[in-house]
């Protein structure tokens, strides 16, 4: 194709791309270098039934004709960056210097709440990624081996927990693990403990969560290993069949081998979507206990009194930076792939 | 003979097999139909303290409304929280989501695996990027500006929004469909005498719909399932379903109205449970395409 000839055709996904995604992350750089206008204030003269006295007040008009004029709010350079709301150093010099032991450190540290976000962030998708990937694999295992009849309708209730709006698959689970709710009922009676709550503990929060993340990305690694199950090749089953192989032995040497391409592109897509984990955080109420690096840019956007651009800027670089750290395996295996078929 | 000697199974793992299946499958469905039932109940029993059996015969519902079941929530969040609104504006956004998405796209996915060029490989590793970033973060980066120009707040700017965030999946999805569309096709109506846009037009537009609607399925999970985008840059009267149903949340603890989210919710997903009924094929090609094809 004609280089003039792609240019025009790719030009209007183009230009949505770029205004509405790299322009969006260069203004969340700059924004993440300013931070909001402090309030002007003013002496004014105030006299009550004491005399009177000199007092600072803010003056509103001045602040908004500021605001107005300078939206972006005032040059701060990495001040943001540094503060205690993200990588916070000076709580982290001193908390190194306080604590007792490595386990004291953690604790501080894990107070703090960037490294709360970012640490079940991690959490989350280092946990999550890897069970999806398991669960997916049997299930699409035990999915191959149904009589034909009963597959269509097998994949058709595991396409839901996928398929349903992740806020309202996750509200849709909340309800259930109430105190009031059929799960949580049960779990109580199980226990025996009337007053367990899952939304009460932080551990237990964490892995509920989790559980939800697992029950809504499973279905997608099972869908992917599934459809590789059809691909495995008859001639090298029924080879290993003859050379005596168990049924162990030819999962573990024809068919793993050959869904490998697959196991990395499930990871690689799980990886992405783990990361920016939010929405179970909002429909489980689950901030008091956990809080994802997604979640804090959008409480930081969505104040009731004011919005916090800035901090949120910073938050979102950040984030930004660890999803290319996150991606550059992947990158760097592309790149091989493809110069190997130039070659 | 081969089907013979592989569906000869030890009965322990027979077992093994069906127990997990059957797992799944209760894991997988039970929770939607328990919703679905519970959404016709009164509060009192979705949510029984005494018993949670209530919930199956409804004790609660019959002393509060004389019947096994209500449709309170349902029409405490249609009629009196205007939830027919956000359905409408849900839908708006959607369409016009799929059918831009749709357009962009398949002209630069047809370039894309058309071209050949060093450069267009870069581009989709561009795309890939892009589809790895958060939608919050590109979010934080719009709020400003969009209040500055009075852009905030309404239809059209979310619908670009998502448009834009839905374009690297899409680009990647239709490339790889029209890799699969032999390139003798238009390179032979081009030998004839159409220019590339002609051979487009006349020759791949008419083979190109089931990888279109396949790829339009996901677009409108991508523009139907929002959150972030649809809660952050849409006011209140312009609010779809999804920021809809996340409000009753915050305003729900009063009795009766946590119904309304419950039907709001079931609501909600009915569109989906459509969806998937008719086009469960599409979907399953249409998650291992991108896997299969690298």
């Amino acid at each position: 194709m004609k280089n003039r000839t792609f240019f025009w055709f790719i030009l209007p996904s183009l230009i949505t791309m770029l205004l509405f995604i790299a322009l969006p992350i260069i203004s969340v750089a700059v924004q993440s270098l300013h931070i909001e206008h402090e309030a002007v204030m003013v002496e004014v003269k105030n006299c009550g039934p004491f005399g009177c006295k000199q007092e600072l007040q803010v003056d509103v008009e001045e602040t908004a004709k500021l605001k107005q004029e300078r939206p972006l709010g005032q040059f701060n350079g990495l001040g943001t960056y540094t503060n205690r709301n993200h990588l916070a150093f000076t709580e982290i010099g001193l908390a190194w210097q306080s604590s007792t032991g490595v386990v004291d450190f953690m604790s501080k540290v894990l107070n703090l709440p960037f490294y709360r976000a970012l640490a079940f962030t991690l959490t989350y998708t280092f946990v999550v990624t890897p069970l999806v990937v398991t669960f997916g694999f049997m299930i699409a295992l035990g999915v191959n081996t149904l009589p034909k009849k009963i597959k269509g309708p097998t994949i058709f209730i595991s396409l839901l927990p996928m398929i349903v709006t992740p806020l309202i698959g996750s509200l849709i689970l909340f309800w259930m693990i109430d105190a009031n709710g059929i799960l949580g009922s049960t779990l109580q009676w199980i226990f025996e403990d009337p007053d367990l709550s899952l939304k009460a503990s932080p551990p237990l929060t964490w892995i509920m969560l989790m559980v939800y993340g697992v029950w809504h990305s499973a279905p997608f690694a099972f869908i992917v290993f599934y459809a590789g199950l059809q691909t495995v090749p008859a001639e090298t089953m029924e080879a290993a069949m003859i050379d005596g192989a168990s049924r162990w032995e030819r999962t573990r040497y024809v068919v793993l081998p050959h869904l490998m391409p697959l196991t990395v592109f499930i990871l690689l897509i799980q990886l992405m979507d783990n990361f920016r984990v939010f929405e179970p955080i909002v429909s489980f109420s689950a901030q008091a206990s956990a809080t994802s690096l997604s979640w804090i840019i959008y409480n930081d956007l969505v104040g009731t009194e004011s919005q916090f651009f800035g901090s949120a800027g910073a938050t979102s670089v950040l984030t930004i930076i660890g999803v290319s750290i996150l991606l550059i395996p992947v990158l760097v295996r592309t790149w091989r792939d493809f110069n190997q078929k130039v070659v | 003979m081969m089907s013979d000697i592989v569906h000869r199974r030890s009965p322990l793992l027979n077992i093994i097999i069906w127990g997990l299946v059957l797992a799944w499958i209760v894991a997988a469905g039970f929770p939607f139909l328990w919703t679905l039932w519970g959404s016709f109940k009164v509060q009192g029993d979705f949510f029984s303290k005494a018993d949670w059996t209530n919930a199956l015969y409804g004790v609660r519902t019959q002393i509060e409304t004389g019947g096994v079941l209500t449709g309170k929530g349902y029409h405490g969040a249609w009629v009196t929280q205007e939830f027919w609104l956000a359905a409408l504006n849900t839908s708006i956004v959607v369409v016009s989501v799929v059918v831009i998405s749709l357009t962009l796209g398949t002209l630069g996915g047809y370039a894309l695996a058309r071209s050949g060029k060093k450069y267009a490989f870069y581009l989709l590793i561009l795309a890939l990027v892009f589809r790895a970033m958060p939608h919050i973060t590109l979010v934080s980066g719009y709020l400003l500006p969009f209040f500055e120009w009075n852009l905030w707040g309404h239809l059209p700017t979310a619908i670009i929004v998502m448009v834009a965030i839905n374009q690297p999946f899409t680009l990647w999805m239709l490339h790889s469909f029209f890799l699969n569309i032999p390139k003798d096709l238009d390179e032979s109506a081009m030998v004839d005498g159409c220019t590339r846009f002609q051979a487009f037009r006349h020759v791949i537009v008419p083979v190109m719909w089931p990888g279109v609607v396949t790829t339009g399925l996901f677009s409108f999970l991508l523009a139907y399932n929002d959150f972030t985008v649809t809660a952050t840059l849409l006011s209140q009267a312009n609010q779809t379903m999804v920021p809809k149903i996340a409000s009753f949340l915050g305003t729900t603890q009063t009795e009766g109205n946590v119904m309304f989210a419950v039907a709001a919710v079931v609501s909600a997903t009915a569109p989906l449970f459509v969806l998937i009924l008719f086009f469960q094929r599409q979907i399953v090609s249409g998650l291992t395409a991108g896997a299969v094809k690298g």
